[in-house]
């Protein structure tokens, strides 16, 4: 908080914080806006009289009509949804396991092991789909969510190690080595310890987790074809963009309904998520 | 309740050698108190002995068994951590509860060993909040709790104090004591602070650089030291050291460099035979001084220049220069002398040490 007098925090602090929060939340808003308008006043060009940008009088649901009724955006959400849960299930449960190994076992190349991982995350997408692509296929997992469930861990594995590493590094190495006096073997104390202390880092890597494999674009374009199966990126994008034309309030639509769970994921954990990135334990 | 024999242990890490063939024999009921400075290997020889480091070489015994393969859960030992590692996401009972539940004891039992050992360090009225809402005072007697409930075979204690501000500290090293006093346990402590070491030790090893310098009960270090840095490590302030040559004179034995030349005291010259005409550190505690009046002798006293007077009430600690060297003395209250005054000082001569200029050992 800036002290002094009225005008310098309206200056330094108040003034700066509203444009940087319209600059954050006006996207929302145009969605928002755009879902309820109707289409004859989306089609206006600029230079009319009529054309009223930022609000209008005549707030219509025929865009979320058409969303849930003509399209199968229901579906995408449940896809998405399950994806994204088991995803990241699989990739937390690996990353907290790798993440406690390398930070606490001391075994021969653990910090060579712990680079390399990091490595993999640095891979790109767009190179890595041909290859993940070709064992896809392999398995006849193509068209599934499973095709998806077990790709996501390549990269979210990686990530929710590193990051999990940096917060296990942060947890004071005597509360381990009490645990282990106090009679805990090694997995005990990092069950009823270690674990516990953990979960503002947990969390985050949780949140991180769901929101990448929620918003993941490339390899549900890829790997999942037909309508039924597909995702909410990808579905909106492939169902609500024909050819050389947006039909851009159901898009709209489709945006914010896809944005509102990971907007809930937020502000739930939101001050976990806040301690676990600036790694801070608490004794 | 136990015995502890160290024998012969090494640590080597990679590159570094930091415990080089420690020995110790630590009675039942004993407290033995680990001091020397940071990086001495104390902490390493107690970690040691608690499991939570390798040994790289020799055996550490806890009653007749060797432990260097048991892992610490079966070692039977209590530990105190310097900051003090308590769990943050359990209340005070659950963190005195811990070892007990881990060890399958049954609830009743539980219950009834962490009441009492909350009754003992009086944190009854805090069982039931986190360690954070506790001050660092209560957080240390929570460690402590949490050691006495298993009763153990063992307690070892690394700088538990240090973390504590000066009062608490003096209070809680009080309660410590009164704690070995009522529970008899054998105790291993780690400081690097002496007056700790001191006031809590039944016997105290002095540590330097991965060697034990000297194992003894407190006044026998402080009276006998072994060598010049346990002569300088224990005692506050520190024992004066002065470089001088020893010489002899008449049948007299004499130590003298060019402010002073003390008479060595009989007994101590009957063994100075070897160090004739050979340089030697002279060494006196600030307390062995006091200002001269004139019948002291010329050869027990020497001119010193006052350089700063600190009055602490009971005493006045005076900081001086005595020819190149700088010395302190521990005089009465009443004496006043100004900064940069000539004064002239006497030496106890029961509190004179000499040690070899070369071996540093105690003549």
């Amino acid at each position: 908080m800036i002290e002094g007098s009225i005008w310098r925090r309206w200056v330094f602090f108040r003034l700066p914080m509203g444009i940087f929060l319209i600059f954050l939340l006006f996207p929302f808003y145009w969605m928002i806006i755009t879902t309820f308008r109707p289409d004859g006043e989306l089609y206006i060009p600029w230079y009319r009289a009529t054309y009223k940008p930022f609000w209008t009088w005549n707030p219509t649901t025929a865009h979320l009509k058409y969303l849930f009724g003509e399209t199968t955006f229901a579906i995408w959400m449940w896809n998405t949804t399950f994806i994204a849960v088991v995803s990241t299930a699989i990739s937390l449960f690996c990353g907290v396991l790798a993440g406690y190994a390398l930070s606490r076992l001391t075994f021969k190349g653990a910090a060579l092991l712990g680079t390399t991982i990091f490595v993999t995350y640095l891979v790109p997408q767009t190179l890595l789909f041909i290859p993940l692509s070709e064992i896809i296929r392999a398995y006849s997992l193509g068209d599934t969510p499973w095709s998806l469930i077990l790709s996501y861990p390549t990269f979210l594995i990686p990530f929710c190690t590193w990051l999990m590493m940096g917060y296990f590094k942060s947890v004071p190495k005597e509360l381990e080595e009490c645990a282990r006096i106090d009679g805990a073997a090694r997995w005990q104390a990092m069950l009823y310890i270690i674990i516990p202390v953990a979960v503002p880092g947990i969390l985050s890597a949780m949140i991180f987790a769901f929101t990448l494999s929620w918003n993941e674009f490339i390899y549900a374009l890829v790997f999942l074809s037909s309508p039924e199966q597909k995702t909410v990126p990808v579905g909106v994008i492939s169902e609500l963009v024909r050819g050389d034309v947006f039909f851009w309030g159901p898009l709209m639509a489709g945006a914010l309904f896809g944005s509102i769970p990971v907007a809930i994921a937020y502000s739930f954990f939101v001050e976990q998520y806040v301690s676990g990135v600036t790694g801070s334990v608490k004794g | 309740m136990s015995s502890v024999t160290i024998r012969q242990v090494h640590k080597r890490y990679d590159d570094f050698h930091a415990v080089k063939g420690v020995s110790l024999e630590i009675k039942d009921k004993e407290f033995v108190v680990l001091v020397g400075p940071s990086g001495c290997g104390k902490t390493t020889t107690l970690r040691m002995v608690a499991g939570l480091e390798t040994i790289s070489e020799g055996d550490i015994m806890i009653g007749n068994k060797v432990v260097n393969q048991l892992p610490p859960m079966d070692r039977d030992i209590a530990m105190v951590f310097q900051n003090y590692a308590l769990y943050p996401h359990m209340t005070v009972y659950d963190n005195m509860a811990f070892g007990l539940k881990m060890r399958k004891f049954d609830k009743a039992e539980i219950a009834k060993r962490v009441n009492n050992a909350a009754d003992i360090l009086d944190i009854k009225d805090h069982l039931g909040r986190k360690p954070r809402m506790l001050s660092g005072g209560q957080r240390q007697r929570v460690a402590l709790g949490r050691a006495i409930v298993r009763n153990p075979q063992v307690f070892l204690f690394d700088e538990p104090l240090s973390n504590l501000d000066a009062k608490l500290r003096v209070q809680m090293r009080v309660e410590i004591k009164k704690l070995h006093q009522r529970l008899a346990t054998t105790s291993i402590y780690v400081t690097h602070d002496q007056v700790e070491a001191m006031t809590l030790g039944d016997r105290v090893v002095v540590m330097k650089d991965g060697l034990i310098q000297q194992v003894g009960e407190p006044l026998e270090l402080y009276n006998n030291p072994a060598n010049k840095y346990v002569a300088g490590f224990i005692g506050s302030p520190a024992m004066n050291f002065a470089d001088t040559m020893i010489e002899e004179a008449g049948g007299v034995v004499y130590a003298a460099n060019p402010t002073m030349r003390i008479r060595v005291p009989e007994q101590i010259a009957a063994r100075m035979g070897p160090h004739k005409d050979k340089p030697a550190t002279l060494g006196i505690r600030p307390e062995d001084l006091r200002m001269a009046n004139g019948a002291d002798p010329e050869d027990l006293s020497f001119d010193a220049v006052v350089e700063v007077a600190e009055q602490l009430g009971s005493e006045i600690i005076l900081d001086l220069k005595a020819g190149g060297s700088a010395m302190v003395a521990s005089v009465e209250p009443t004496v006043r002398v100004k900064p940069q005054q000539k004064i002239r000082l006497a030496i106890n001569p029961a509190g004179l040490r000499f040690f070899d200029a070369t071996t540093e050992a105690a003549i």
